[in-house]
């Protein structure tokens, strides 16, 4: 029995034509937050689409809470907010919110625990169409914390917040790892992978590094993590 | 495949109702539109007994072609924004978002028919031999045939650009065909033929019975079954189309 939330085993995914996926193997342990870091167009949400199981994959193995990737009984226990909101925008939060969690059979209660915990409760009643960048991506986030899923996935969740409110999302996520959820976020701001307990580095469609923001320092000798992330694409491209 | 659950389309339903609710013109567009058109052809013909023979078919074919416009165009947006896919990485089957679509249209449908219903037998002079909740129960239907159409076709068109174009091409020629221009019969044997193969012909054919005679026979049966049938054969070819899995 495995430790680890996902098993990722030589993914390979091809879209429009081209390899955006290279052979991926990696491994996400389970109660923590890992990121998934790397410039756009590398291959991140890809393997987030991948790991929710609606992206056609050419080959590889990806394991999710012991089930292919995919599965059916997966459905209620992964929670995927993906990088453009995906909510109704002629409807109000809480509208769409309940429309969601009767899908997912989630507790009644549940609505007002995740809009609370989006810190969106003066908007609760507001139609999304209406909502401010950053509110909207927050009530996208809203639904994936929904009927409490054992694994978060999370494509740029932070983007167009401010540091603020970013920080506030960020204790979130540690608390939520504390409680046992396993989180993957994807980001490509280098100062939110110290947040993080380990990272997933991707480039070009391959995986670079997969450390501890500790590791990662230590191995390429820079304390930033932003500069430890170019040394390491430096190094490997010589 | 996921199985249904009830529960999971009622709640569809009452999502697009809600969606609805907050467009306040679409809905009054979608309910009182029919009644204008039909209200309009009156006085084009300025004449009763050519409005009487015109208006059954039309108390079909207008309610079909407004739902099928509005929910191709509803679904194609639930595709292009990502809400499609999300739903897919949840609990929820393939039919329990058509069944949810159909239902919350066919409720509008009801109130859409009745107006037009009421609005033309009690002021523009409809006479009705059959019964009038037989011919407004068949337009229900024919409504619901046209939204079922509309989601099977919205899964063809990539923009809302082209969903709008599938109207004319999916529409229009079942119109053309359907019976209200010239009848059935007395058309070339191969637009009879193609007209046979088309859902719309049967809808008319028995509204144009109701609207003649009181009688219910095989005849209006038989072509009320294949209405049904056609918009179950929709529903079920517009599951097929969505993928949990895409590119």
């Amino acid at each position: 029995m495995t430790n680890s939330a996902v098993v990722v085993n030589d993914l390979r995914v091809k879209r429009g034509g081209r390899d955006v996926l290279k052979g991926i193997t990696c491994e996400i342990p389970r109660g923590t937050v890992t990121g998934l870091l790397g410039p756009s167009g590398c291959g991140k949400t890809t393997l987030m689409r991948s790991l929710v199981g609606v992206q056609i994959v050419e080959g590889g193995e990806i394991t999710v809470l012991g089930r292919p990737a995919g599965h059916k009984d997966l459905r209620s226990r992964i929670g995927y907010a993906t990088q453009n909101p995906a909510v109704y925008p002629d409807i109000t939060v809480t509208e769409a919110l309940t429309y969601f969690a009767s899908v997912l059979r989630a507790p009644a209660d549940d609505v007002a625990r995740v809009i609370n915990e989006v810190d969106l409760t003066s908007h609760a009643d507001a139609i999304i169409g209406q909502l401010s960048g950053g509110q909207l991506s927050r009530a996208n986030l809203a639904v994936a914390l929904l009927g409490s899923p054992e694994l978060l996935i999370l494509d740029e969740p932070t983007v167009g917040l401010d540091p603020v409110l970013r920080d506030e999302l960020w204790e979130l996520f540690t608390g939520l790892a504390e409680r046992g959820v396993t989180l993957l976020v994807s980001s490509h701001v280098m100062d939110e992978a110290s947040r993080c307990a380990h990272l997933l580095l991707l480039r070009e469609g391959e995986l670079l590094a997969a450390h501890s923001p500790a590791e990662l320092r230590e191995n390429t000798g820079e304390a930033d993590l932003e500069r430890a992330f170019l040394r390491l694409i430096k190094d490997t491209v010589r | 495949m996921t199985v249904m659950n009830p529960a999971i389309t009622l709640a569809t339903t009452r999502r697009i109702l809600t969606q609805l609710r907050h467009d306040h013109r679409t809905l009054a567009l979608m309910i009182i539109m029919p009644s204008v058109l039909l209200t309009l052809l009156r006085y084009v013909f300025n004449d009763e007994q050519m409005f009487n023979r015109a208006a059954p078919a039309l108390l079909a074919v207008f309610p079909f072609a407004i739902m099928f416009i509005v929910t191709s165009i509803t679904t194609l947006r639930e595709r292009t924004t990502a809400t499609l896919e999300r739903l897919m990485t949840m609990p929820l089957a393939k039919l329990d978002l058509l069944f949810g679509y159909a239902i919350a249209f066919g409720l509008i449908a009801i109130v859409q028919v009745a107006v037009a219903t009421t609005v033309s037998v009690s002021w523009l002079g409809l006479s009705i031999t059959g019964s009038v909740w037989l011919l407004g129960a068949i337009a229900v239907l024919d409504a619901l045939l046209g939204a079922a159409l509309g989601l099977f076709a919205s899964a063809f068109a990539r923009t809302e650009f082209q969903a709008v174009q599938f109207m004319p091409a999916f529409v229009m020629p079942q119109v053309l065909l359907c019976g209200l221009f010239s009848p059935r019969e007395e058309m070339a044997t191969v637009l009879d033929w193609i007209s046979d193969v088309m859902p719309l012909s049967y809808a008319v054919d028995a509204l144009t019975q109701v609207t003649h005679s009181t009688e219910v026979d095989g005849t209006l049966v038989k072509n009320l079954l294949i209405v049904a049938g056609c918009t179950l054969a929709a529903l079920v070819l517009g599951a097929a189309t969505l993928r949990r899995r895409t590119p």
